[in-house]
């Protein structure tokens, strides 16, 4: 926070003062994003998966464990090089079955998040929205979501559907909690605001409402993500014949670990991307907060 | 500050109040000076007219059947105990307690400067003022009216950033961007140091010279109504108990002798006993 100086200067002309504002330093007197990395706590954050990498490596060398139950990491990166260059009639490219994986989560955490979130302005901003509409998401969030996959099954067949679906409800039920939530909390003085500044309701709801609701949108955003790709990995393990989660189900058949891992690994990688986009998307659109300001 | 001759100070009670419903009479009859209710000018002429106007919360009335004529351009301090009911009224008159019973007439815009200035924080201080504004372009006037409250260089900032006193000129101009005809004041000024409280003294009657609102400002600062109106009402079990009119010309030397007096009688209106401190 800046001094209270600033606040004498009403008698200034405009533009004569703005030394010493909290606004002072321009981007280009600032570090590299890269550089701000590496002298910070980033390369100490390194130390401790590099050891547990190459005490896994270690430990296959010297045969502690058979290296077909724990295969080490050089022989998973290039099982990893194999099925990305090569179209095994097994477990078809890498990449081919990363994109379908994509696929389903794209398909199922859209619908799920635009269910989710319609709902959540519904029943966020009337009384009659949230008792129509919480209830049954109340009840959807009690439900164990995996015990769904047999009735799924017996509706839906084996096909995309029930994927699909299952990913969706995954998604959109911590961001339903997280909207609704973050919606009713929004600071009623800022309603008051809205209101003698006569804001229209549909101006209230764009300007002050889901912008105030934003960073708990934002929290909400982050576990759906989560939950997404925690449903695709169960719901590709029934029946697929396409996807990351049916290359591990013919791995388990060929007893090929090192498949399973690389799987496990891609599941990961694409966990973090998306995780980081949210980040990126929260830096973005909460710079107005003080804790971004500030760094 | 400048000392002119003062100009008079007449105190004169608001209104002659038939008893209450628990048989006392609370208002008017120990004071000097004649009634004013009759005089009061007709009704299409005033910013405001408040007529018996009520507000309970819960068994407590905090509003008992207040009576208030705000008059053009008039520059009205509201004063009270904590808890008097100061902010009730205001958030009457600006629309936002829907529970008041009695009549209440408003005429042209009302306009508010809340205690905390309450911008929005996830919009740059222009278009916080720019928000809800519907004229023909928006940016320019509230950039105008940024530049008359002295924060045209902090117009891209975003709230946050800014100091108090920076704060409650951005919330002035967002009011002032509206050209009110009312413009309510709550406490706008209670949680900023000494030295930004005089500069923002200077600038809302500045402002007000200029714009020609009413303006209705609710403080618990006996000095600064009197630094700052034409009119100090004193709020007390639920009405307009005290109402002095000050027509010594602005800036006001606080220490002027008539001023001195007035805020003697205005401690004694609030129940502060000043004698034996001085």
């Amino acid at each position: 926070m800046s001094v209270s100086a600033p606040a004498l200067r009403v008698q200034d002309p405009p533009g004569t003062a703005g030394s010493g504002g909290a606004d002072a330093p321009s981007s280009a007197a600032r570090p590299s994003r890269a550089r701000r990395w590496l002298t910070g706590r980033g390369p100490l954050r390194l130390i401790s998966p590099v050891a547990a990498l190459l005490l896994w490596q270690g430990e296959s060398s010297l045969r502690l464990i058979s290296t077909q139950k724990l295969p080490p990491p050089s022989e998973i990166w290039s099982t990893a090089v194999s099925l990305t260059t090569a179209d095994s009639p097994a477990y078809g490219t890498l990449q081919g079955a990363m994109l379908i994986s994509l696929e389903r989560v794209a398909i199922g955490f859209g619908l799920g998040a635009t269910v989710a979130v319609s709902l959540a302005v519904f029943a966020g901003l009337s009384r009659f929205g949230e008792n129509a509409a919480d209830p049954l998401m109340q009840m959807l969030r009690a439900l164990p979501l995996f015990g769904l996959i047999p009735v799924f099954i017996v509706w839906f067949g084996i096909g995309e559907l029930p994927k699909v679906l299952l990913i969706a409800i995954g998604a959109a039920i911590p961001l339903y909690l997280n909207t609704f939530s973050g919606i009713r909390n929004v600071d009623g003085k800022l309603a008051e605001v809205g209101r003698v500044l006569h804001l229209r309701r549909g101006e209230l709801i764009r300007q002050i409402v889901l912008p105030g609701a934003l960073p708990q949108v934002l929290v909400g955003l982050r576990q759906s993500l989560s939950f997404s790709w925690l449903a695709l990995v169960v719901a590709e393990q029934i029946n697929a014949n396409a996807g990351l989660g049916f290359m591990i189900t013919q791995a388990t058949q060929f007893l090929r670990n090192d498949v399973i891992f690389v799987a496990l690994l891609v599941y990961c990688i694409l966990g973090l991307l998306t995780d980081a986009l949210v980040r990126l998307l929260e830096r973005r659109a909460l710079s107005w907060r003080r804790g971004f300001l500030e760094q | 500050m400048a000392s002119r001759l003062p100009g008079a100070v007449t105190t004169q009670p608001e209104n002659d109040r038939a008893p209450n419903r628990d048989g006392t009479v609370r208002h008017g009859t120990v004071r000097d000076g004649g009634e004013r209710e009759n005089e009061s000018p007709p009704e299409q002429e005033l910013a405001a007219r408040v007529r018996g106007l009520s507000r309970a919360f819960g068994e407590r009335r905090v509003l008992d059947g207040l009576d208030l004529d705000v008059a053009p351009g008039e520059f009205i301090a509201l004063i009270g105990r904590s808890g008097s009911g100061k902010s009730t009224l205001l958030r009457a008159l600006a629309g936002l307690d829907r529970s008041v019973t009695g009549e209440l007439t408003v005429n042209g815009t009302v306009a508010v400067a809340f205690q905390e200035p309450r911008l929005v924080p996830w919009k740059r201080v222009l278009a916080n003022v720019c928000l809800g504004l519907r004229v023909a372009d928006a940016r320019a006037a509230a950039g105008a009216a940024l530049a008359e409250v002295g924060l045209t260089e902090r117009a891209d900032a975003w709230p946050l950033t800014l100091s108090g006193g920076e704060a409650q000129r951005a919330s002035l101009a967002r009011a002032l961007v509206r050209e009110p005809r009312l413009l309510l004041l709550d406490e706008p000024f209670s949680a900023l140091d000494a030295l930004t409280t005089i500069t923002m003294h200077r600038l809302v009657v500045r402002l007000w010279a200029h714009h020609e609102p009413a303006v209705l400002l609710v403080t618990h600062d006996v000095d600064e109504a009197l630094t700052l109106a034409d009119r100090v009402l004193v709020l007390a079990g639920g009405r307009i108990g005290f109402s002095c009119r000050i027509e010594a010309p602005r800036p006001r030397d606080r220490n002027q002798p008539e001023l001195t007096a007035l805020r003697t009688r205005l401690l004694a209106e609030l129940g502060v006993d000043t004698e034996g401190t001085k």
